[in-house]
């Protein structure tokens, strides 16, 4: 029998949603401290080049009070390999380079001041594509490199493997080779990057208002890059406009407006122009995977061969260690006897890439799910029979080690089938020579339940009553707009028996909350909640003790409703705000709070990347119907069916709106988003050439949430929010190829594409 | 020619006199010739629910009403506002900060995410609702609008956390209503 709950699984707004309808909310961008001076960086011209600088002029302008090259400040190199300095000193790897810094009186002084820096460059050839780079007389591309691979440019290689590879090879009926080709796509925040530093040479202290989606790992980075004691460093996040992965990472501008507030004694506000957040934020790896898969006469997949060639960029963010997950697409995305995985990342002169939503399963499930639908039109199969057949199941233990004690794979697949059947009946087009249609699907797998990547990836909580009745939820997560704040207010609503507008949520400061890995992984409504349901279980045993002690009760069973705590024995009750009173003021005193520290039941990889590494697995299934203008090469997306394993609906409301955005996110990935470069520079810096959907392009999204009740989650809830972006790309491209009846090998399906692959065609005919 | 350059650039900063009405308070604020209205909003008079989201007209964050019509602040020059009626998202709110039914919309429909967007999103929907209630008040058109001529009038302000299918259904319930 379902367990009826108050508030868990109804449809309950945005907690916070009020502050940012109204333009009260603060972000970044609207904090001003007095004394406040606005800081402007001096990026490079030249991809790779030697410079010599010249700042006198911009010493000189009235209103700049600071101006900092490499030379005059001491500080590490920071990111993942610790290759990347934060103030480049007389060579440079990227397009991206800081090469000087300026604080001033005004924003206009201080771009003035960096227009009035003179540089001296001496242009070297860069390169700009990885097999080039991997060559033997290639430059070496990053001086900081660990050189501890075959060649002084691969930043990062990945090996993996399971079963036995040969031998399913020869048990194959089918074999298919394909090379995918996934471009660079960019995190596009509506909210460009920001940072607010204010160094107090008073007390040696520096408070950093800022945007990270991981203020702990950032704090640690921080204190790293300017040799602090990160004690000393206190993270403040005002409201975040919008985070999807891109700010994961510390990088340059932020250590770089600490630094010119420690050099000045005085608050300084840096924010990107959208001309710097397109040129200078991190973005989507862009990878070149080489397939090889098989499959045995009854439809069965018998083996994955997997080489990946990835662009680092000129320096290691986290984008080197997507094949994490990558792997994990292709080792156990539906059942799978062998795999072999190998996976390099290669410096380049090109910007380097960081994490972004889904975080390189959006690429693999591109090749992955491209592959069954060549394999099953090989063999003679159809497009949805073949999903079924290899379709994982609950109990599965897969042949990399994920655990699925949970899966609503086969159930996913089976809902976006019948629907988008049911549904596809709608009007043909009235010229069938021009418009064709098609139908693709796809499936994803992610982590439902954190993923154990950093020594913990738990989350605390610390939880009080105050003697007024009101829940204070002292959380280590934080919100980046998708709802965390009020999925924790729902749950201590629904355990504390407190109405909603009673329960605060505090979750903006690394001097007062506890210890959390960040917003990442989409686990924080699993972590989050897990860790706050742990509070809670602490804190009603203090409370239920006080309250049988109050009601002259020898049992403390004790119901929470209704701001009262009910004997489960006598129904007799007593105020919930009465009891934390007698608490404080007896003798002795005891206070009503209460801390837990979650750590999900996962563990690390071993080193050959084995190993149960998330508390629980997501799934997911979509059918999307396309039309294709074959006069035009426009696509249109006509309907997407989404069905997926979320474990359990907290909030509808919010879930509906998290499947929406990430759809949305992957349609623009498979059809218009692309930053474009040349020579490592790039090409379309603005949102008149790089292509957001509008409301316009939005087709009908079918959304049917998929309960498997894990029993780790909170209430039996997954991660759900880089789900729905991972398998969008994957069912596009397969209808698109299934309406012109064609290959469709890389991303994304520009109308230009489609008519060079038509002309094909046409070519091929006569 | 470097004298002339200097004496242009002199004449750019001297400011002008500029009357407003914002949020039904009337100012007068001495601006530079070339400034933004966006920025005057925010960082004379303190506005900042309007947001700065692109400066090139593209993302629509920074949608105010000028007597009645949207425009993208980023591009519209201060003192093109004068003497004009100019409406931000802080106008929006009613004495006591009661939402506006467009801002109630938008929280209860669930359409808020990280909300950088919201504030000019907030104004195009006061900007469609005010026309489709003067249209229908003249009698010009009783056709009521569909889903896609609302997706239409949302294409100048783009998102990219929601998806856009909670603003639009925001807004079709609110022209619902006020049938």
């Amino acid at each position: 029998m379902k367990k009826e709950y108050t508030i868990i699984g109804k449809p309950v707004p945005k907690q916070d949603a009020k502050i940012r309808v109204t333009g009260r909310a603060v972000y970044g961008h609207d904090i001003e401290i007095p004394g406040m001076l606005h800081g402007a960086i001096l990026r490079t011209a030249h991809p790779r080049a030697e410079f010599e600088l010249d700042t006198s002029a911009a010493r000189k302008l009235p209103g700049v009070v600071c101006v900092i090259t490499g030379d005059d400040v001491d500080t590490n190199n920071i990111s993942y390999k610790r290759d990347h300095p934060i103030l480049k000193k007389g060579v440079t790897g990227c397009i991206r380079d800081e090469i000087a810094a300026v604080a001033a009186e005004s924003k206009e002084i201080a771009e003035e001041a960096i227009r009035l820096i003179k540089v001296k460059y001496k242009i070297k050839k860069g390169v700009f594509c990885p097999e080039e780079a991997l060559r033997e007389n290639a430059p070496r591309i990053n001086p900081y490199s660990s050189g501890k691979f075959s060649h002084p440019n691969i930043a990062e290689v990945f090996h993996y493997e399971h079963g036995d590879v040969e031998e399913q090879r020869k048990r194959s009926k089918v074999i298919l080779s394909r090379r995918f080709t996934l471009p660079r796509m960019t995190h596009a925040c509506m909210a460009t990057s920001n940072i607010t530093a204010s160094f107090s040479p008073v007390d040696g202290k520096l408070l950093l208002y800022s945007s990270t989606q991981v203020p702990f790992l950032y704090q640690r980075d921080m204190a790293h890059a300017l040799k602090m004691n990160p004690s000393d460093i206190r993270i403040i996040q005002p409201v975040i406009g919008g985070g999807f992965g891109s700010k994961l990472d510390m990088y340059p501008f932020e250590p770089i407006c600490a630094l010119l507030s420690i050099k000045t004694g005085r608050p300084v506000q840096l924010l990107y122009s959208r001309e710097e957040e397109f040129i200078a934020s991190p973005t989507r790896q862009p990878m070149i995977i080489d397939l090889t898969a098989g499959i045995d006469e009854k439809g069965r997949f018998t083996f994955r061969e997997v080489n990946i060639l990835k662009d680092n960029g000129a320096y290691t963010s986290w984008g080197a260690t997507t094949p994490f997950v990558i792997m994990q697409a292709f080792s156990s995305l539906y059942k799978v006897p062998a795999c072999r995985f190998d996976a390099k990342a290669v410096y380049t002169n090109n910007v380097f890439a960081g994490s972004f939503r889904g975080y390189g399963n959006p690429q693999a499930t591109f090749a992955l799910e491209r592959m069954i639908d060549l394999l099953a039109d090989e063999i003679g199969i159809s497009k949805t029979e073949i999903r079924r057949i290899n379709a994982n199941e609950k109990g599965e233990v897969t042949g990399q080690g994920l655990h699925y004690e949970t899966c609503g794979h086969r159930e996913c697949l089976d809902t976006v089938i019948t629907a988008s059947e049911n549904k596809r009946t709608i009007s043909p087009s009235e010229n069938k020579q021009r418009f064709l249609k098609g139908i693709g699907y796809a499936s994803m797998l992610h982590v439902g339940g954190g993923a154990k990547i950093y020594r913990s990836d738990g989350c605390g909580t610390t939880l009080k009553i105050d003697p007024y009745g009101f829940c204070t939820v002292i959380t280590g997560s934080n919100e980046i707009g998708q709802g965390s704040e009020t999925v924790l207010a729902m749950i201590a609503c629904e355990e504390m028996g407190i109405d909603l507008s009673r329960i605060k949520v505090i979750n903006t400061d690394t001097d007062v909350k506890p210890w959390d890995v960040g917003v990442h992984a989409s686990r924080t409504s699993f972590v989050a909640g897990n860790s706050l349901l742990g509070a809670i279980r602490l804190l009603k045993e203090k409370l239920s003790k006080k309250a049988a002690q109050l009601l002259g009760e020898s049992d403390a069973t004790m119901n929470y409703t209704k701001g009262q705590i009910v004997s489960a024995v006598s129904g007799a009750s007593i105020a919930l705000d009465k009891v934390v009173r007698e608490m404080h003021f007896s003798e002795p005193g005891e206070l009503a709070i209460a801390s837990y520290f979650y750590e999900p039941s996962s563990r690390f990889q071993d080193k050959a990347f084995k190993g149960n590494v998330s508390g629980t697995y997501a799934f997911a299934s979509q059918a999307i119907e396309v039309e294709v203008d074959t006069y035009t090469g426009n696509i249109r997306v006509k309907d997407i069916w989404v069905a997926q394993d979320v474990g359990k609906v907290l909030n509808p409301l919010l879930l509906d709106g998290q499947i929406q955005g990430g759809v949305v996110q992957g349609i623009g990935y498979a059809l218009s988003e692309e930053l474009l470069m040349k020579d490592g520079k790039i090409l379309n810096p603005n949102f008149h050439n790089y292509k957001l959907l509008t409301a316009s392009d939005i087709p009908e999204i079918h959304f049917y949430p998929v309960e498997t009740l894990d029993k780790q989650g909170p209430y039996g809830a997954k991660g759900v929010g880089e789900a729905p972006l991972i398998p969008t790309a994957a069912a596009i491209a397969n209808a698109v190829a299934d309406a012109l009846q064609a290959e469709i090998l890389d991303l994304p399906i520009t109308p230009e594409k489609v008519l060079r692959i038509i002309a094909g065609k046409k070519a091929e005919k006569n | 020619m470097k004298k002339t350059v200097k004496r242009v650039k002199v004449k750019q900063e001297e400011s002008v006199s500029l009357s407003l009405t914002v949020n039904g308070n009337r100012h007068v604020l001495k601006v530079r010739p070339a400034a933004l209205l966006l920025d005057v909003l925010r960082d004379v008079l303190k506005l900042k629910g309007t947001k700065p989201g692109c400066h090139e007209g593209e993302c629509g964050a920074c949608t105010v009403l000028v007597n009645d019509i949207p425009v993208n602040s980023c591009l519209y020059l201060a003192v093109r506002a004068e003497g004009k009626k100019i409406t931000t998202v802080e106008g929006l709110t009613g004495p006591g900060g009661a939402l506006s039914a467009v801002q109630n919309a938008l929280v209860e429909e669930g359409a808020v995410q990280c909300g950088f967007c919201t504030p000019g999103m907030a104004i195009s929907m006061q900007a469609l609702l005010n026309t489709h209630k003067s249209r229908k008040k003249s009698g010009r058109g009783t056709k009521s609008l569909s889903r896609d001529d609302i997706k239409k009038h949302f294409e100048g302000n783009l998102c990219r956390c929601t998806g856009y299918v909670k603003i639009i259904d925001a807004a079709e319930k609110l022209l619902a209503q006020s049938e």
